[in-house]
């Protein structure tokens, strides 16, 4: 071992390591000129909706008041949007904002790194670009180097959306850009150790977007479990939100403290993360992962031998992640409403505003039924991922011997809609279920906890109707299938979340399957969107299987 | 006068590319033959379009006396396919690939004859492993390009099928392995099967093919058994006699004649049509060692190619004897 192996930015020795660096930059910012000015310029974009809306809504400072009491004393918004910080139109519309803003930058910054990284290698480039004069931390350098530009970007591009346009003042939008891009650059130090333990450019994605839903629910639980200050527009998050960079980025209260020095946390992180990843590369072959790669069974197992059979063998890492997440997320959330309807119970105020948002309902129905949305979109994840590695498959050549044998294009295109519909099923109960049970757990009201499985089953028709459009996609047009998907997730995202916020037109908001979704058990469960979402899911998966009979199978790369 | 394969007119557009130009190509039962052309002269598509995974944009097809899109499953039953370019699933090992794609075959016939024809093709299976061995514990993630083919060989070679396409079958394989090969499409082949061998490696296709098709842009520009392709090259003789030979240079259908400094050794090369007359020249001053020969599948191709390395080479006057005018690629 020589003493200079730990190499990374910043350190004058071990250069050797590092040649190559600026020209594999140069090569990544031409792969992704399209990809990243999309994400930074709707993630400022958005940024400024949110401002622009709160400005076209709260307008006096009564107005401020209110809304400002109701999301410090509101559990559902402390969980969801994050703590209140006063009474500032800024500060207030950025308390909103920032999940948006949050999400969409880490996603950004660490599927960039994670394309540059074990992408590469995955597709064979990176030996490739390895035999020719490019030190063995390149690759690595410049990955983090275009995912930090991005994430400094954003911060800029956020910055400018937010000031600019609202004459809201500078300083709080530079906090909040600083926010920003902090969160960026701990998610490419995150996504850059993904990259180095585990063999898949997939399960390094997965790696990194699990830490994100980590970091959201760590913060969730300090939001919501923390305090009210006595003037009531102010929340003092307890000590989970500070585990969670999410967490940090609302700890900055952009237009109330600007908490600048919170910029050390995430730089510290992020470095620290950045050091692990150039020290795990450092004991790792190229191509190979930290595990090395155990021999198996020289046979094939009767179960494996099927379209069905060889499906099912792809999808269930995949289906067991998701499933463990959401059902953890479930369980999470669950424990949570008994606070929550003591609250309420407690308040006379909050009682008041639930009963205006939606009356007659019961708080912990009501928190269950936006809980379980979140759940119900996360599934929708879940369905795109799943049903889009299809086309991964097919475009990396594993579906023609399929197909070249006794295997009807239909068949193939059953195996993975069959589990991927079943998948989603289990997912939502799973999820349900152990929300209703850990709320059962903490209330001690097991009864009304299992009525409620009922608001994650009513998700499903929603989260088919999805998947039926990505099976549409799939086969009409197979080379936009990915980016028209998660467009159609993120719009979808955007429109749950969001839509009411940004007053989107009822029509808009109709082509979202979400929005049909009954507020089951807030509201009462109405048969007609299930069954006319269930009717768009069967319709839009037939049009998917006979556009995928007839078309060209994607040959090689 | 049995047609296991016969297209006529194929054409394939993909975007602005012209993939194949009436192509037309007939394979007999129970011959091995060769479809050869350089890197996209268009011989993996046609293999796909036989295959019924990419649909032909005119011409017909039929591959056992079936419509390769229509019937895809039933005629896949009866056929094998190996590619070139293999992808494998990285977590499955070499052997579950190898018996997945076996065992996917066999779906959909009793539940008795399957039993039956898997415990074959076990047994064939397991030969094949040994003979190109190849581990079949390992995950296919860690295979190398060669070791990767020999999974797809092996679950290609191992069922028991009328027809076997192969496309580029032996990419990335040691000269060892080839060896392997070629003697198992031997066998196949004396089981009475039918083999479309695609190539471009000329030494692999003259040991083992009946007939060739030389496919250029799309279209076949010549077919026929090796025999007959070779009667159209000039054979090469050479030989030594016991008088200086003399007037041979003006004797018709002679090339390259090439004389020793005492007339006595003579190399040249003669059409066909001609191979008899300069026998006879030869005969006339004494033979003592004669040899004969055959033009090699090498010189055939690049008969159809020969505008090409002669561009390459830089002096550009080479417009060769092959029907179609410019290439695609020409710069």
């Amino acid at each position: 071992m020589t003493t200079t192996a730990p190499a990374h930015p910043g350190q004058g020795g071990a250069l050797t390591t590092l040649t190559g660096a600026r020209r594999l930059t140069r090569l990544a910012l031409r792969r992704d000129r399209v990809v990243l000015p999309v994400w930074i310029g709707s993630i400022a974009a958005l940024a400024w909706a949110v401002v622009a809306s709160y400005q076209g809504t709260v307008t006096t400072a009564a107005e401020r008041v209110a809304t400002a009491t109701f999301s410090a004393g509101n559990p559902l918004a402390r969980v969801f949007d994050g703590p209140a910080s006063g009474t500032e139109l800024g500060a207030m519309a950025l308390v909103e904002g920032w999940k948006i803003i949050a999400i969409l930058t880490a996603l950004m910054a660490s599927q960039a790194v994670v394309r540059h990284t074990r992408q590469d290698e995955e597709t064979g480039r990176a030996e490739l670009l390895g035999s020719a004069v490019v030190g063995r931390h390149a690759r690595l350098v410049a990955a983090l180097v275009v995912a930090s530009a991005a994430s400094v970007a954003v911060g800029v591009a956020t910055a400018v959306a937010i000031a600019a346009p609202s004459g809201l003042g500078w300083s709080g939008a530079w906090a909040t850009g600083m926010a920003a891009t902090g969160t960026g650059l701990v998610f490419a130090g995150i996504a850059a150790v993904a990259a180095q333990v585990l063999s898949t450019a997939r399960g390094a994605n997965a790696v990194a977007g699990g830490a994100l839903g980590v970091a959201f629910l760590l913060r969730a639980v300090g939001d919501v479990t923390g305090t009210v200050r006595a003037d009531g527009v102010y929340v003092d998050s307890s000590w989970p939100s500070w585990l969670s960079p999410y967490g940090w980025g609302q700890q900055v209260r952009p237009y109330a403290e600007d908490n600048w020095w919170i910029a050390v946390l995430f730089v510290g992180l992020a470095l620290a993360l950045v050091v692990v990843a150039f020290r795990l590369a450092d004991r790792r072959d190229v191509g190979l992962g930290m595990v090395p790669p155990r021999r198996g069974p020289a046979y094939a197992g009767a179960s494996l031998a099927t379209p069905f059979g060889l499906a099912w063998r792809l999808q269930r890492g995949v289906l067991g992640v998701w499933a463990v997440g959401l059902t953890v997320f479930g369980a999470v959330f669950g424990s949570v409403g008994d606070s929550v309807e003591t609250y309420v119970a407690e308040n006379e105020s909050a009682r008041e505003m639930l009963a205006v948002l939606l009356p007659g309902a019961e708080i912990v129905d009501l928190y269950y039924a936006l809980t379980m949305a979140i759940i119900g979109l996360a599934a929708g994840g879940y369905v795109v991922q799943a049903l889009l590695r299809m086309r991964a498959e097919e475009v990396s050549g594993r579906v023609e011997p399929l197909l070249a044998n006794a295997v009807g294009r239909h068949r193939w295109l059953a195996g993975h809609v069959v589990i991927v519909a079943a998948g989603a099923a289990v997912t939502l109960l799973a999820s349900g279920v152990a929300a209703a049970l850990s709320y059962g757990a903490a209330s001690g009201d097991l009864a009304t906890g299992l009525g409620l499985v009922s608001a994650a089953a009513v998700q499903l028709p929603a989260t088919a109707a999805l998947g039926g459009f990505v099976v549409a996609a799939f086969g009409l047009v197979p080379r936009w299938a990915g980016p028209v998907t998660w467009f159609a997730l993120a719009a979808a995202l955007v429109m749950s979340q969001l839509g009411k916020l940004f007053e989107l037109p009822p029509w808009l908001l109709d082509v979202s399957p979400f929005t049909h979704v009954p507020l089951v058990p807030a509201e009462p469960f109405t048969a007609t969107p299930v069954l006319w979402l269930t009717t768009a899911a069967l319709a839009l998966g037939a049009v998917g299987f006979t556009a995928f009979r007839s078309r060209d199978l994607a040959i090689g790369a | 006068m049995d047609h296991v394969i016969r297209a006529e007119g194929v054409s394939k557009t993909f975007g602005r590319t012209r993939a194949l130009d009436g192509l037309d190509l007939t394979v007999t039962a129970g011959q091995v033959h060769g479809f050869l052309g350089p890197n996209g002269a268009g011989k993996s598509t046609t293999i796909r379009i036989l295959l019924g995974l990419l649909r032909k944009d005119s011409g017909t097809v039929r591959v056992l006396g079936g419509h390769p899109w229509r019937d895809a499953v039933e005629l896949h039953r009866r056929l094998a396919y190996v590619p070139g370019d293999v992808n494998l699933w990285p977590n499955l090992t070499g052997g579950e690939a190898i018996d997945l794609l076996t065992d996917l075959r066999l779906g959909g016939s009793g539940r008795r004859g399957r039993a039956a024809r898997r415990a074959a093709d076990r047994r064939r299976r397991d030969e094949l492993v040994e003979r190109f061995q190849l581990d079949p514990t390992k995950r296919c993630s860690t295979y190398s390009k060669g070791n990767r083919q020999k999974v797809a060989l092996v679950a290609g070679l191992a069922a028991d099928v009328e027809l076997y396409l192969l496309d580029e079958p032996t990419s990335g394989l040691d000269p060892l392995m080839e060896t392997v090969f070629q003697d198992v499409v031997r066998e196949v082949c004396a089981g009475g099967a039918t083999v479309l061998l695609s190539s471009h490696i000329l030494a692999e296709a003259e040991a083992l093919c009946d007939a060739v098709s030389i496919i250029r842009d799309g279209r076949v520009v010549e077919t026929g058994t090796l025999a007959e392709l070779r009667h159209l090259t000039r054979t090469r003789l050479a030989a030594t006699t016991s008088t200086p030979v003399t007037g041979l240079d003006h004797t018709p259908g002679v090339h390259g004649l090439t004389l020793g400094d005492d007339r006595r050794t003579v190399e040249v090369e003669v059409e066909p049509e001609h191979l008899g007359a300069v026998v006879q020249h030869l005969a006339g001053h004494g033979v003592l060692s004669l040899t004969s020969t055959p033009p090699t599948l090498e010189e055939l191709f690049l008969r159809h190619y020969g505008d090409e390395l002669a561009e390459l080479a830089g002096n550009g006057n080479g417009n060769g004897n092959h029907p179609t005018g410019t290439k695609k690629d020409a710069r």
